[in-house]
């Protein structure tokens, strides 16, 4: 799809972004709102949420109904949004802090209780807007700012997180592949229940400097490249070739009613007559 | 030994030197600073301590409170909506006597997004029972956290040492690193008379009625009036070793003045040199710094206060729905006295607007031109 696409839902206006040179949070940003496009609705009915972090400056570059709010805190505020407009996309953009250190019980519950929106992490495995701190996907051993001699504890893998807590749709990607990206986030958007979409982008400022001894945008992708290997790929690795990668494709996508939904067709069935307290009244 | 340093690293060093034994700490701007110094130092070695890398403000506060029951040494540091997110467990370190000492950087609370300066974070919690010290430059910083440490655990009440974001957090200064050996005959290790301990068990927190919770409280407030002249104390001690005397108060050119202006952290220092500039056109005017303001130096405020004849005070923190938060405290801390002076309330400087010398100036000339306060807030640079 053209790149032009994107124009029609961006607020020029706020151009350039404050993301740093070599980010990827503008693919996946680009990514984000092709899929708004390939979604065929108006953009009228799509609500777009974020916490705090690199990734909580997005709603303010997209035209549509747009709330920055707290750190972590974007699921709880979607929940409060999605019950009371049912029929609105509601998209929530995470990085990776946002969305598993500081919210990760918004996340874990929203999942088991398959609350009808898209979440999408940014994940750089680093606090980047802060300068560098280690987050819950920081990579065992990489480095950071306050693990100046290597992260020792071990990472969150989102995608195994959100498969075990219930999502009904997970997915990964990275920035590298564009066309794999829009897709994933495309069927995300369109999935009814929690949707989970986790994106390796590099942090070459931050993440880069420290672990690839290098802020050159290339090279950090490059790195990303190595570093993620497609399901099928995967599946004919061993255990030891596969550490430290990230697995990427669609995990899960299963037809399973949102939260959402359930409540609004209990609300439905306890309004008929003949449901509910009035059958309590008849007997 | 001088050194340059920022404000924020002007805590790290506070901890250090403290020789703080656990740190929990979560990055937020503009604090972070401070504890990607004290990592680097818990990690390689110059602090015998132990770095918590955990996963929201609400566990940095709980984690402190969890190791300072084992009866360590705790820092911490934070901002904003940080310190919000603390909110609850801030009630439970007071309730359970844990001394711990905090870096605050004083920034505006969201929405909308901002992260410059305004107390109002930390006067929030002014409810709480922590105390809360409001320092104007970076030396004063790392000396309130030794000072801290020495109030904090002698009455157990935990401490907020409080630094404007960015004009402090984030400006360098040369400043004096107390020699270690120095520091440790002022703050010996700290030696709880109770903790967590195998040998002599105890249960903290269990349920507590109406017949014993009241006491418990009671116990709260008469352990922070105590330390009221447990800070000038410690102030004075620390001058005699280092040089640099402190107090719950600072005055300046006071003596003969007729007029006060009364204000806070680095808005004070701003304000002592309107003081000079009005002094220069020949108005008897001095200054107050409130440097400690829980507890609340009322006995101080009083004295000074009865030998004035208008007072203004100058806050950059707002309690929505009444005043100025300094204000308010001033105005009821002389209120029973027979013949107080008028005091003005000021808000300036809200979410980090500048406030200049020539603020100040113009501030002291507005209230001098007005015959009596009119209302509890005079807005200074607000854009209607």
């Amino acid at each position: 799809m053209k790149t032009e696409v994107v124009k029609k839902y961006l607020r020029l206006e706020k151009m350039p972004t404050v993301w740093c040179p070599g980010c990827g949070n503008g693919i996946i940003l680009g990514s984000l709102l092709r899929a708004f496009e390939l979604r065929g609705r108006s953009k009228d009915d799509i609500v777009l949420i974020s916490g705090i972090g690199c990734s909580g400056r997005t709603p303010g570059y997209v035209d549509v109904h747009t709330l920055h709010t707290t750190h972590g805190r974007a699921i709880a505020f979607a929940t409060g949004v999605k019950m009371m407009m049912p029929k609105m996309s509601v998209i929530v953009v995470m990085g990776d802090g946002d969305c598993t250190a500081i919210g990760g019980n918004h996340f874990i519950h929203a999942a088991r209780r398959n609350l009808d929106i898209t979440a999408i992490v940014y994940n750089n495995g680093i606090y980047g807007m802060t300068g560098g701190q280690v987050s819950p996907t920081t990579p065992y051993e990489a480095y950071a700012t306050t693990a100046p001699y290597g992260q020792m504890e071990a990472p969150f893998d989102i995608v195994e997180l959100a498969l075990g807590a219930g999502a009904s749709y997970v997915a990964r990607s990275s920035v590298n592949d564009v066309p794999k990206l829009d897709e994933i986030i495309m069927k995300g958007i369109r999935n009814d229940g929690f949707s989970v979409i986790d994106v390796i982008t590099p942090c070459p400022i931050v993440f880069g400097r420290y672990n690839n001894l290098t802020a050159d945008p290339m090279k950090n992708l490059e790195w990303i490249r190595e570093t993620t290997i497609p399901k099928s790929k995967a599946a004919k690795m061993s255990e030891e070739e596969l550490r430290g990668k990230w697995i990427t494709g669609i995990f899960r996508d299963r037809e399973k009613p949102g939260l959402i939904n359930l409540y609004l067709d209990l609300e439905e069935r306890l309004s008929k007559p003949g449901s509910g307290e009035d059958k309590g009244e008849e007997a | 030994m001088r050194k340059v340093m920022i404000g924020n690293h002007a805590l790290s060093y506070g901890a250090k030197i403290s020789r703080a034994q656990v740190i929990p700490a979560y990055p937020i701007t503009p604090q972070t600073e401070v504890v990607e110094l004290l990592s680097e130092m818990c990690a390689n070695g110059e602090m015998d301590a132990k770095f918590i890398k955990v996963e929201s403000e609400h566990s940095a506060m709980t984690a402190s409170i969890g190791a300072s029951a084992t009866g360590a040494r705790v820092f911490t540091a934070t901002s904003a909506q940080g310190l919000a997110l603390m909110h609850e467990v801030l009630h439970w370190a007071v309730g359970a006597r844990t001394p711990i000492v905090m870096g605050n950087i004083n920034r505006a609370m969201a929405p909308p997004w901002t992260i410059w300066t305004e107390q109002t974070d930390s006067l929030a919690q002014r409810d709480t029972g922590w105390m809360q010290l409001y320092a104007q430059n970076s030396q004063e910083v790392l000396d309130s956290v030794i000072q801290a440490y020495k109030v904090a655990e002698a009455v157990q009440i935990p401490a907020m040492v409080i630094l404007a974001a960015f004009v402090l957090s984030h400006t360098s200064e040369a400043v004096e690193l107390p020699e270690q050996g120095k520091v440790d005959e002022f703050l010996p290790p700290y030696e709880p008379e109770y903790r967590i301990d195998p040998a002599n068990p105890h249960a903290f927190g269990g349920l507590t009625g109406p017949d014993g919770y009241f006491e418990l409280r009671y116990q709260i407030q008469k352990a922070i009036e105590d330390s009221l002249p447990k800070w000038d104390e410690v102030g004075r001690e620390f001058g005699e070793l280092f040089g640099r005397k402190y107090g719950l108060i600072e005055t300046y050119k006071v003596e003969d003045a007729k007029n006060l202006i009364i204000s806070s952290a680095t808005l004070a220092s701003t304000a002592r040199t309107a003081v000079d500039a009005l002094r220069e056109k020949g108005e008897k005017v001095g200054l107050l710094r409130i440097r400690v303001f829980r507890p609340f130096p009322s006995a101080q405020i009083r004295s000074i206060l009865s030998s004035v004849d208008r007072a203004v005070v100058v806050d950059r923190n707002i309690s929505f729905g009444a005043s100025g938060i300094f204000y308010q405290e001033v105005k009821a801390a002389v209120y029973n006295e027979k013949n107080p002076p008028p005091i003005f309330g000021v808000i300036a400087g809200i979410g980090g607007r500048d406030v200049t010398k020539k603020d100040i100036i113009d501030i002291y000339e507005d209230i001098m031109r007005m015959d009596e306060p009119k209302s509890d807030i005079i807005w200074k640079g607000v854009r209607l």
